[in-house]
């Protein structure tokens, strides 16, 4: 079973189409980039998908289930982050977890455990009872992340998860996201930063509501005879 | 169950964490209170008022020196005729006039009942109904003091005028007023800022991604402020009656009880402008505009109901804060009990349905 399966996935705001048929699959333990333009619609795809928004037509199965019939279940089987930050700033570190954990229904026992491993992968013992405002960006990049997939998710949701920080935090981020993918979570991550799509097994090119291009990082560039993801990306998104 | 606690107690860091929240929360009433308690004092001292005796027997005269007996009363003119009344109000000395019909003490004991008429310039409403009440007080213990331990069945009769102002039926006593506004504020203000701050941050965002439903999302945002409005109006009702006095002559449990129901209905009105904005200070306008606003105008706060214009006085009916006013002075002063005041209970109910189901209904509606 493929984590995410979609066939013709349409959604219209009145006469505008947002996400126009998009059709494709992700494999398990797959990192997979959903690439495009602002207002290509990737965002809205992904509301979709995460069971935020009811799709005008077309299926989509996240997780095994439906997105029409099953939301609840595809949301207590996905992980999301967003591109603004997913933690409160005016909470603890500790009280952040404690609170998603919470929420995901986890038992105490269980968010007092994966809180303590979180904190020393993450290097941050120190930090857990500072409020998440005195924490550097990245830090709270990587928090949020591990928060994301604190309670097991096989899949998570990136929506532009290294806006605004340097290469370097990016790099170290992308390791968290390297990690996780080895452990079998799927990863559906969205970027504007064209290095990064060079990190994903696979990437997809969304132009207009459509999907242009859906390769390997790899192939796309031998068919659109490029140098990087970079030409690639611009070749469709000016249109031939 | 868990779920919810764990959303509550989130909740609770934010308030407690947050210095303008508290202050706002807690400051407010208070500072409030006493700021409305003591402008609008009901302490009369030195009040000119003019007599018109018309009797002029030992009985009359009795009357007057017991009315400027305390430092309430000073005489400022004795009038002659009932047509200098109007002149003497108008030259803006007096508040208040006592008039005293001819053979007054006659009346009293002959026909067992006297008149005396009190008018009182209502320019200043509260001012008036102060100065009235006083009189009233004064002459129903000389009456007790003429009848003596025989307690017989005779009465003066105190007719009294409120001139420029008849429709002085609302005059405001702050306490129900200042109760209502601050319920309004915490309830609705606090609320539709706290929710707008979540879509603001984004954090809605992964509220709405998680397996939380909707309505515990709603409830977890807004018990821990049913709690907090509940214990101001705690504070509110202690610092009326312990400070300024203020009686509460029904049921205590009643008054709470509606006090909570008034609390739901701010709530939501709170989460309805909540809905439709996604920004603190559009919802934190949107409050200030839309609830506080006509509250404060419209629902008999301060300006009376019934001298409005009559298109005004229909959107009146509209403002739930009005009818909990009601509800609060019947309570408090008349001592009604909810044989009485069923009816403006039933109203505030049937709009805090309205407004609960309508902005739970908006809220799922958002998410799609």
């Amino acid at each position: 079973m493929q984590p995410i399966v979609t066939n013709a996935l349409t959604k219209k705001f009145g006469s505008f189409i947002a996400t126009n048929a998009i059709t494709f699959e992700v494999k398990q333990g797959e990192i997979f980039g959903f690439l495009g333009a602002n207002g290509a619609g990737k965002t809205t795809a992904m509301r979709m998908l995460c069971g935020l928004l009811r799709p005008s037509s077309g299926t989509a199965k996240v997780a095994g289930y439906d997105v029409y019939t099953q939301a609840d279940k595809v949301k207590q089987n996905i992980g999301y982050m967003s591109q603004r930050f997913s933690l409160y700033e005016d909470l603890k570190v500790k009280e952040n977890i404690r609170f998603y954990g919470g929420i995901y229904g986890l038992r105490n026992g269980e968010i007092k455990e994966k809180t303590e491993r979180l904190l020393q992968k993450l290097g941050m013992e120190a930090e857990a009872d500072q409020l998440v405002s005195a924490l550097p960006l990245g830090w709270k990049q990587k928090l949020a992340f591990s928060v994301a997939i604190l309670h097991d998710p096989s899949i998570v949701f990136l929506d532009e998860p290294t806006g605004g920080v340097d290469p370097v935090t990016r790099r170290q981020f992308w390791d968290l996201i390297y990690e996780a993918a080895n452990r079998g979570v799927t990863v559906f991550v969205t970027t504007h930063y064209m290095d990064e799509a060079e990190y994903c097994d696979r990437v997809s090119i969304m132009v207009d509501g459509r999907i242009q291009a859906l390769d390997t990082p790899r192939q796309l560039k031998a068919q659109f005879g490029a140098e990087s993801m970079d030409d690639v990306f611009l070749q469709l998104a000016r249109g031939k | 169950m868990r779920q919810f606690f764990v959303f509550a107690r989130k909740e609770f860091y934010h308030i407690f964490r947050d210095r303008r929240t508290l202050l706002i929360l807690f400051g407010m009433p208070i500072v409030q209170v006493i700021i409305f308690g003591f402008a609008i004092t009901n302490e009369i001292k030195n009040a000119d008022i003019a007599v018109l005796d018309q009797s002029k027997d030992h009985y009359s005269a009795r009357l007057i020196q017991k009315l400027t007996a305390g430092s309430y009363f000073r005489i400022d003119r004795n009038l002659q005729t009932p047509k200098t009344i109007e002149a003497a109000f108008r030259e803006g000395r007096i508040k208040m006039a006592v008039v005293i019909p001819p053979r007054f003490g006659q009346d009293f004991f002959h026909l067992r009942k006297a008149q005396v008429q009190l008018l009182a310039d209502a320019g200043d409403p509260n001012t008036a109904t102060t100065l009235v009440n006083y009189a009233r007080a004064i002459i129903g213990n000389y009456q007790q003091e003429l009848n003596g331990p025989a307690a017989l069945p005779l009465t003066i009769n105190t007719t009294v005028r409120m001139q420029y102002n008849p429709a002085l039926k609302s005059v405001f006593l702050f306490v129900p007023g200042v109760m209502t506004l601050i319920l309004l504020l915490v309830s609705a203000m606090m609320t539709s800022i706290t929710i707008a701050r979540e879509k603001e941050l984004g954090t809605m965002e992964i509220l709405l991604v998680s397996p939380l439903p909707p309505h515990l999302i709603v409830m977890g945002k807004v018990v821990p402020y049913i709690v907090l409005s509940f214990i101001n109006a705690l504070v509110i009702l202690a610092m009326g009656v312990w400070i300024f006095g203020m009686p509460v002559k029904g049921s205590v449990v009643l008054l709470l009880a509606e006090c909570v129901l008034f609390v739901l209905t701010s709530l939501g009105l709170g989460i309805l402008i909540s809905t439709v904005t996604d920004k603190q200070q559009t919802a934190m306008m949107a409050s200030m505009m839309g609830l506080l606003m006509p509250t404060v105008l419209l629902s008999g706060f301060i300006f009376p109901v019934e001298s409005m214009p009559k298109p005004l006085q229909w959107l009146s009916n509209i403002m739930p804060a009005k009818w909990f006013i009601i509800i609060l002075k019947d309570i408090m002063l008349k001592g009604s009990g909810l044989r009485e005041v069923w009816p403006q209970t039933l109203l505030l109910t049937g709009m805090t349905i309205f407004f609960i189901v309508l902005s739970i209904r908006k809220f799922k509606i958002r998410l799609s």
